[in-house]
């Protein structure tokens, strides 16, 4: 017996049988339509609308992340501005300082010269107005010893000398 | 780690295969009636000649003879036979020991509809029935009709061995036909119609059967789990909104995506929404079966491996294709533009319209080409087992097969995994493809 009578005999995998393809076609109708309907679409659009989703997400991140860059950039722009605008405060508190501090050291030279000046002034006017009167104690001593001695040569000699002497050594007291 | 692993599985397999030799032994000693129970088949040749005269048939020293003298022989192990018998489609599902009855509805020509359950023919272990019910009886799992209308109507008790098969011509080719012992009497039956006309040895008779076969079982089985599969996932979906995938919704996505990325998207262009349910019902239809048939002593139905189903399948991706193509398409298939015009008369429209045909053709044939093929490689490696026995005459023999087929067994079934997945594949990537020349826009 050949091969191919075998196969004619006991193969009926290969005969078309109608109730297996009725069967079939009724099976496989409502796996495709069934699942179809309850499944396979609401599946492809649950992962569509993740996709999208993530897509979405990821879009939202860059977006933020070039925010942000962006955002740095502008901070770093003040914060630079900023540090030169203290620089420059400070640089005019500096000078600002400086400049107070010599203008008052100035007026306080100024002004201790004028004082000084005013002192010594008054120093040498106080000099003068003590000279003034030391000359004119002088003289009125003078004149009241020179007034005595002539008075005291008027009642003899010998004490008028005395006289004289007791004079001198009153001015020596003085 | 793995490797402990793949040891472990190799001695389990071995095991297994192990049990089924023994067993099959067994039953061999018991009934001294060979598993495939296609003995006759080494003595075909000299019974070319003496077609229905089964009568002088039985001459052996062993065997069984039945209450019609009828020798039920122990001819040798015939792996081919036994092949073809573990892929046929049958009207009881065998899972390990036990048989599942399952409906029977037959239509009688002429006279309407008979529904029963295969259970009323209380089969043996070959799956040969003890009792015919309404002129039906059992062979090999298999319900065929006795011809006689004398035949009694009703539950018969026709006890073991009264149902066997002879070769016999039937228009000029050797076909096999079944026969009833009652009564100290043969009645000759008939098997199921079948649309092939006699091309196959089949053809119209007495009886269409519609029953629910074991691999319309098996259909209906994975019809419910990827219904339940799938609807778990989907809701899984709207449950676990904007989180990441879980459990099963995280096994089946990356397929899922596969698909819908890899095979929508690039073949079926800005329509693939359109089609994506098809494509995907088509794929995991495929898949889910072809799985199913290698899930080892749990029936190994042959689905994707029988030609109605693939045939079903291909009509449906033809009508889904032809139906949807648009101008551009039929204008290509039946007056392609810029070729002259003879050669389109004479060469390309003809071509063109062959290959409308030709596609769904092929697209039938490979599937049930690379399963049934799959199928029955295992069978036949299993059955080296027996082969290398002498069908339980040399043990030792036996034995040394169980490890070489075990090898070649592991070997083949981790292919056939591949197959599975790859002729799903395939089948679902083609028909994108051809939906996809059928629906694309002009652009020139």
């Amino acid at each position: 017996m050949s091969l191919f009578s075998i196969v004619l005999m006991e193969f009926n995998p290969i005969k078309p049988d109608l109730g297996l393809i009725l069967w079939t076609v009724v099976i496989f109708a409502i796996f495709w339509l069934l699942i179809a309907k309850t499944a396979f679409k609401p599946i492809a659009n649950a992962l569509k609308k993740r996709e999208e989703d993530i897509q979405g997400a990821l879009d939202e991140a860059k977006k933020a992340k070039e925010e942000m860059s962006n955002l740095k950039a502008a901070n770093e722009k003040l914060l630079a501005e900023a540090r030169e605008e203290r620089a420059k405060m400070l640089k005019e508190a500096k000078e600002t300082k400086n400049k107070i501090v010599t203008e008052a050291k100035q007026a306080a030279k100024d002004e201790a010269a004028k004082v000084m000046n005013q002192a010594s002034l008054d120093i040498e006017n106080q000099k003068k107005a003590a000279m003034m009167e030391v000359k004119n104690e002088i003289g009125a001593i003078a004149l009241s010893i020179a007034e005595k001695v002539i008075r005291k040569e008027l009642a003899g000699n010998s004490e008028q000398e005395s006289f004289v002497n007791s004079l001198v050594d009153d001015v020596k007291l003085n | 780690m793995s490797r402990n692993i793949y040891s472990a599985l190799l001695i389990f397999v071995a095991m297994m295969v192990s049990t089924l030799a023994f067993s099959g032994n067994q039953q061999h000693d018991h009934d001294g009636h060979d598993h495939s129970g296609h003995s006759h088949d080494q003595d075909g040749h000299d019974d070319d000649t003496k077609t229905a005269d089964h009568d002088g048939h039985g001459h052996g020293d062993h065997g069984h003879t039945n209450s019609c003298g009828i020798e039920m022989e122990h001819g040798p192990y015939s792996p081919g036979a036994a092949a073809f018998h573990h892929i046929s489609d049958q009207n009881i599902y065998n899972i390990g020991p036990w048989h599942i009855p399952l409906p029977c509805i037959m239509y009688i020509h002429g006279q309407g509809l008979d529904v029963f359950s295969s259970g009323r023919f209380a089969a043996d272990a070959h799956g040969v029935g003890r009792k015919a019910y309404n002129k039906f009886v059992l062979f090999e799992g298999l319900a065929s009709r006795v011809i006689d209308p004398s035949f009694p109507e009703g539950e018969v008790e026709l006890g073991d061995h009264n149902v066997y098969a002879l070769p016999e011509m039937i228009n000029g080719k050797e076909n096999e036909v079944v026969y009833v012992c009652y009564n100290g009497k043969s009645w000759k039956t008939e098997s199921r119609s079948t649309l092939d006309g006699g091309v196959f040895g089949g053809g119209l008779t007495t009886f269409t059967d519609f029953s629910i076969t074991k691999n319309v079982m098996s259909m209906l089985i994975i019809l419910l789990f990827g219904f339940f599969l799938f609807r778990g996932i989907a809701k899984s979906y709207v449950a676990r909104e904007g989180m990441a995938p879980k459990g099963t919704q995280g096994f089946m996505e990356p397929i899922f995506l596969f698909i819908q990325d890899e095979v929508c998207k690039p073949f079926l262009g800005h329509k693939w929404e359109k089609f994506q349910p098809f494509i995907m019902a088509l794929f995991f239809f495929i898949l889910f079966l072809n799985l199913f048939g290698q899930i080892p002593f749990f029936g190994g139905s042959n689905v994707t491996g029988s030609l109605s189903v693939t045939f079903v399948l291909a009509i449906l991706t033809f009508l889904v294709v032809n139906l949807n193509g648009n101008k551009h398409y039929w204008e290509h298939v039946l007056w392609m533009p810029g070729v002259p015009g003879w050669v389109k008369i004479f060469v390309l429209t003809l071509v063109e319209v062959m290959g409308l045909f030709i596609k769904p053709l092929t697209l039938m044939l490979r599937l049930f080409g690379n399963i049934t093929a799959g199928h029955m490689i295992i069978t036949i490696f299993v059955g080296l087992i027996f082969v290398f026995g002498k069908s339980g005459e040399n043990v030792p023999g036996s034995i040394g097969a169980i490890f070489g087929s075990t090898v070649l067994t592991l070997f083949m079934m981790a292919i056939e995994l591949l197959v599975a997945f790859i002729q799903a594949f395939v089948f679902a990537i083609l028909t994108a493809s051809y939906i996809g020349a059928a629906t694309e826009e002009a652009h020139h």
